[in-house]
């Protein structure tokens, strides 16, 4: 499997979509496509993030690659499939800033892996925090990209929890990057340095959350 | 020596008087005048007063009427968004459709009144500053400015599936931002920061950006009519600093994600380093932690030239404390006096 693993994330990288829908086909008719996609997808997308992080990926292959795999996913998964995993109610953000990739990126490889989320777009911090408890939001990702925006998680966190919100956020982004001790300081529940890193993380909190 | 003295110095691969310090505090001269970032922004008069109250005080080896990224965009149409703690930002993207870039002609910069501005600002510290003191100058890259034209994710689609226009797109760019330029340098800018992160490898591979940002760079900076610097804006830039240096620019501003180090021996007397401070992590160092900062970055860019002391994105957050600033100045005139002989025997206490 490793093997598969390691050819699709380079078909990935390569930007061939033949090569890469020949190797998730393959895979489909020996599983079933939850776990085609559990174990050929997300990992692959994954080691793609954390080989962003280290620097030997690009952004635009995380991107395109990211995006490719929603499309299979979509294909094989549709959002009201039971399959798609059975999660704490989910929902990422892109805060105060304009700049929606980080989030989109986020987005795409959280749908990719079989998680449903929603999507908020742009909020502001009342905003943000008026719609999470409406919704009754669990699990909040929130991605910045100015370092202002970044300092008003801080915000966000404080109010959500004076209103008593049974809520974890994980922030990300790139303030996130260049400081590692921003996320704690603004009382953030845990840091993602790349979208693979949101997986892992509302992984591990799904087991620990009832 | 002075300022201009020094950074030709180190620009030469030489060793000045001291390491140059670039201190890139731009928005800080809005605090510095009492005005909200808009007011600030909204006139010439106040970013030279601004600029030269920033200079006197923090003693920085440049000028930088660095006004913000999305002043260009202002010229292509687009709008800016203000806040009171940070950046201006731009708006809604003034390319909404790829099939708008078939009919697009770049701006004139005579008839922007926003890059009048800069050029005003630019006119009056040269001034005030004569040849002693370099007045750095930004424009953003023909290849990194669609970012904000359509949006990022837009743009890596654009340059993956539509090469003919995206080629398109380069040819409106490029020509703006060599008039940019050359208008700047005109003005009496001493050398313009070409601002070019999208060619990062952050952002993307190797193989694409020698088929694309650095043709790009190579055909702008053949064109504009005084020295360059690019600069990464803290993206990564390892795996491609010769590449960078075959474009002709002088000198690259790197990213604190890579190993300073290992950028000083693979610049090796091609290119200038301009680095290497965490302008982000900078906002909570106490004056240890600053000290140590630049200790750390002086011995590994210092020896030899071909170094200037800087934060590592060409924008040092509104955030930052005056007095971590100060604190800067005086670690590099501390340990940047040259030659630098604590450096051989200098043991990091914490590397890591
Ligand atoms: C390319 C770039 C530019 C380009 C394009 C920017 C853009 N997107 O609009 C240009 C040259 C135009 C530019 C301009 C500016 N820039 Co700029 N730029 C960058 C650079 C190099 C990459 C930014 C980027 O878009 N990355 C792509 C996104 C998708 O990456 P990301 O946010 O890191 O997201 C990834 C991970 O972090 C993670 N992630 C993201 N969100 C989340 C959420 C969760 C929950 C998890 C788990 C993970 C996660 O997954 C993503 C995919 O892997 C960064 C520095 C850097 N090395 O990152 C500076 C940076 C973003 N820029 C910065 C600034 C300030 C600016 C300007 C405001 C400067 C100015 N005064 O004008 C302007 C603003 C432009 C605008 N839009 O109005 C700062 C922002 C921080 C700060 N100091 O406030 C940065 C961080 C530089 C720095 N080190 O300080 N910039």
């Amino acid at each position: 499997m490793s093997d598969l693993i390691t050819q699709f994330r380079e078909s990935l990288e390569s930007l061939d979509r033949i090569r890469a829908e020949a190797i998730f086909t393959d895979a489909l008719s020996r599983q079933s496509p939850i776990a085609a996609v559990e174990g050929l997808i997300v990992p692959a997308l994954e080691q793609m993030g954390a080989a962003w992080h280290e620097g030997s990926v690009a952004l635009s292959q995380v991107y395109m690659g990211g995006r490719f795999c929603e499309e299979l996913v979509e294909r094989v998964l549709p959002p009201s499939d039971p399959d798609r995993k059975h999660q704490p109610r989910s929902a990422i953000v892109l805060l105060n800033d304009y700049h929606a990739l980080g989030k989109r990126i986020v987005y795409s490889v959280m749908r990719a892996s079989g998680y449903e989320l929603f999507d908020y777009g742009r909020m502001d911090v009342d905003e943000l925090v008026e719609r999470a408890l409406a919704d009754r939001i669990r699990v909040l990702l929130i991605s910045v990209l100015m370092l202002p925006s970044a300092l008003k998680v801080a915000d966000v966190c404080s109010q959500l929890k004076a209103r008593g919100a049974d809520i974890r956020v994980a922030v990300g982004g790139a303030p996130f990057l260049f400081d590692g001790g921003l996320w704690r300081e603004v009382g953030a529940d845990a840091m993602g340095r790349s979208a693979g890193d949101a997986v892992a993380i509302v992984a591990a909190w799904m087991k620990e959350m009832p | 020596m002075n300022s201009m003295q020094r950074v030709l110095t180190t620009l030469g691969h030489k060793e000045p008087d001291r390491v140059p310090l670039f201190l890139l505090a731009n928005m800080h001269g809005a605090k510095e005048l009492g005005l909200s970032l808009r007011d600030y922004y909204a006139s010439a008069k106040n970013v030279i007063d601004g600029e030269m109250r920033l200079l006197d005080k923090y003693g920085s080896d440049c000028a930088y009427p660095f006004f913000y990224a999305s002043l260009e965009i202002e010229a292509w149409g687009g709008d800016t968004i203000f806040s009171a703690d940070g950046p201006p930002l731009c708006g809604a993207p003034v390319i909404r459709r790829a099939e708008d870039i078939d009919s697009l002609r770049p701006p004139a910069v005579e008839s922007s009144p926003a890059l009048q501005r800069v050029l005003e600002a630019i006119a009056g510290l040269k001034q005030r500053l004569a040849d002693q003191v370099p007045i750095i100058a930004v424009a953003i890259s023909p290849f990194s400015l669609p970012v904000m034209q359509m949006g990022f994710d837009r743009y890596i689609e654009l340059m993956h599936e539509q090469p003919d226009r995206f080629l398109r797109l380069m040819q409106a760019n490029e020509e703006f931002t060599v008039n940019w330029a050359n208008a700047q340098l005109a003005a009496g800018a001493t050398a313009i920061c070409y601002f070019d992160p999208v060619s990062s490898t952050t952002n993307i591979p190797r193989g694409l950006y020698l088929t694309t940002g650095q043709q790009v760079a190579k055909r702008t900076l053949a064109r504009i009519k005084g020295p360059t610097a690019t600069h990464m804006a803290s993206g990564r830039c390892l795996p491609i600093l010769g590449d960078i240096a075959d474009t002709g620019t002088a000198a690259v501003g790197v990213s604190i994600l890579e190993d300073f180090a290992q950028l000083k021996a693979a610049a090796a007397g091609r290119v200038s380093l301009l680095g290497n401070l965490n302008g982000i992590e900078m906002r909570r160092w106490t004056p240890a932690q600053t000290e140590l900062a630049v200790k750390r970055a002086i011995a590994a860019g210092g020896p030899g030239g071909g170094f200037i002391l800087a934060d590592n994105h060409g924008e040092i957050p509104f955030q930052v404390a005056d007095e971590t600033l100060l604190a800067i100045r005086d670690a590099v005139d501390r340990w940047g006096r040259y030659p630098l002989d604590w450096v051989r025997d200098w043991v990091d206490p914490d590397p890591s």
